[in-house]
């Protein structure tokens, strides 16, 4: 048997001890301390995208994404206080009003986490202008659909179709607000030669960007698959 | 920030307001759907102006004004105006008056006031159609309102539910702020 140190450290006051190796995020979640997130998803490889999951550790100015940082041997984070709200409220607002993102007509109204993140956080209304874009809608697959006016890009579907289907058809072109999730070499869906079809990747979209055609979001989103199948795989 | 009964032949009732710019009414349908809360409201407030009630003018001084839909033409840009000026507390009601909601999806287009009317009137069957020119012009882009006018505060939803709406007028009237955390929800 392998030994595994064990590091602790304080999260929100409380002494944690966790295994080495481990991130703030699943540090504080194993112990009871939800820290909110949208790009992050167990059973993938950490983002770091949406900068919801910012926490202070005393002792540094800057703010650390709690998704990718590694826990510390007394290391004393803080998940939440009033700067850290203010910056989650903010980035909400941001990603609210980058795209499209009209709950009442959109496919994932009511199992859409960032829905549920501004419901949670009480943001009210999006003090930035919104940008109304008119970025392609792909419906040539069989029965999958993309409405990039919708995508926040989280990137959870290139990296569940990478890493847990292994196929890696999407990935991003472009950059900044004009970052596009693609197929292929920015082909259309439905010529892309490399997917299979899984639907992983619609099942963890965070947000009504992609769809199944003819089915509804309570049908389509198991979030979870991710770290269901990496379960499972550790028992072969 | 608290209300106080205002004067103007009110008693010692909260003069409220409601006004339906582009929206459906569905808000309009949901702050009646607060059923017998309405009867304790009514005991506070008096509705002075809205499409609940038969007043040509928006009056002066107004303690709460709820405004549903977004302002899509320069009527109700002026009138959006308007109201702030003659309004104490001025509260966004629903998606189309806090975020554009469906009346701003037209944004997506360069001119799309002329791309919706011409879509809206003219099609390949009726090529004889013209764009009717007697109703108010409509602005390049549709906003929400605090994009034109100082908001205080929203009550999001399409609709937002009758509970959260008698929730913020309660708050308000008992001179207290209205939390939405866990409230606030889109569509």
């Amino acid at each position: 048997m392998t030994e595994i140190s064990v590091v602790s450290l304080k999260i929100d006051g409380v002494q944690v001890s966790v295994p080495e190796g481990t991130t703030i995020l699943k540090a504080a979640k194993d112990n009871g301390i939800l820290i909110p997130t949208l790009c992050d998803l167990e059973g993938l490889t950490p983002y770091g995208g949406c900068r919801l999951c910012l926490v202070e550790v005393t002792g540094s100015p800057k703010l650390f994404t709690a998704c990718t940082t590694q826990v510390n041997p007394g290391m004393e984070v803080t998940t939440n206080s009033v700067r850290l709200k203010n910056y989650r409220k903010m980035a909400v607002q941001l990603l609210m009003s980058e795209r499209v993102h009209m709950c009442a007509v959109c496919v994932a109204n009511d199992h859409c986490e960032l829905q549920a993140l501004a419901n949670q956080l009480g943001v009210d209304h999006v003090s930035f202008e919104r940008h109304f874009t008119r970025e392609t809608i792909d419906s040539s697959h069989d029965f999958l659909v993309i409405d990039r006016n919708r995508c926040i890009l989280c990137t959870r579907c290139i990296r569940v179709c990478d890493k847990i289907e292994g196929v890696h058809t999407l990935d991003l072109k472009q950059r900044s607000k004009d970052t596009e999730v693609i197929m292929d070499l920015d082909e259309s869906w439905g010529d892309s030669c490399s997917c299979t079809g899984c639907r992983k990747c619609a099942k963890v979209c965070p947000v009504g960007a992609i769809y199944i055609e003819g089915e509804s979001a309570t049908q389509t989103k198991h979030r979870d698959v991710a770290e269901f199948i990496t379960e499972r795989r550790k028992r072969k | 920030m608290s209300i106080t009964p205002t004067s103007n032949n009110s008693g010692s009732k909260v003069r409220v307001a409601t006004v339906w710019l582009s929206g459906c009414s569905g808000c309009h349908m949901s702050f009646l759907d607060q059923d017998e809360r309405i009867v304790d409201l009514a005991k506070k407030i008096q509705v002075v102006y809205g499409p609940l009630v038969d007043a040509k003018d928006f009056p002066e001084n107004i303690a709460v004004t709820l405004i549903e839909g977004s302002v899509a033409n320069v009527e109700q840009l002026e009138l959006l105006k308007e109201i702030r000026g003659k309004t104490h507390v001025l509260i966004s009601l629903g998606d189309c008056a806090v975020t554009g909601n469906v009346t701003a999806l037209r944004n997506s287009w360069e001119n799309s006031d002329q791309v919706v009317l011409e879509r809206a009137y003219k099609s390949p069957e009726n090529l004889q159609a013209t764009v009717p020119n007697m109703v108010p012009k409509l602005l390049i882009k549709t906003k929400p309102l605090h994009e034109i006018v100082k908001i205080d505060f929203y009550i999001p939803g399409c609709p937002p539910s009758a509970d959260l709406i008698n929730y913020v007028l309660t708050e308000l009237l008992a001179g207290k702020t209205p939390n939405m955390e866990g409230k606030a929800k889109y569509g």
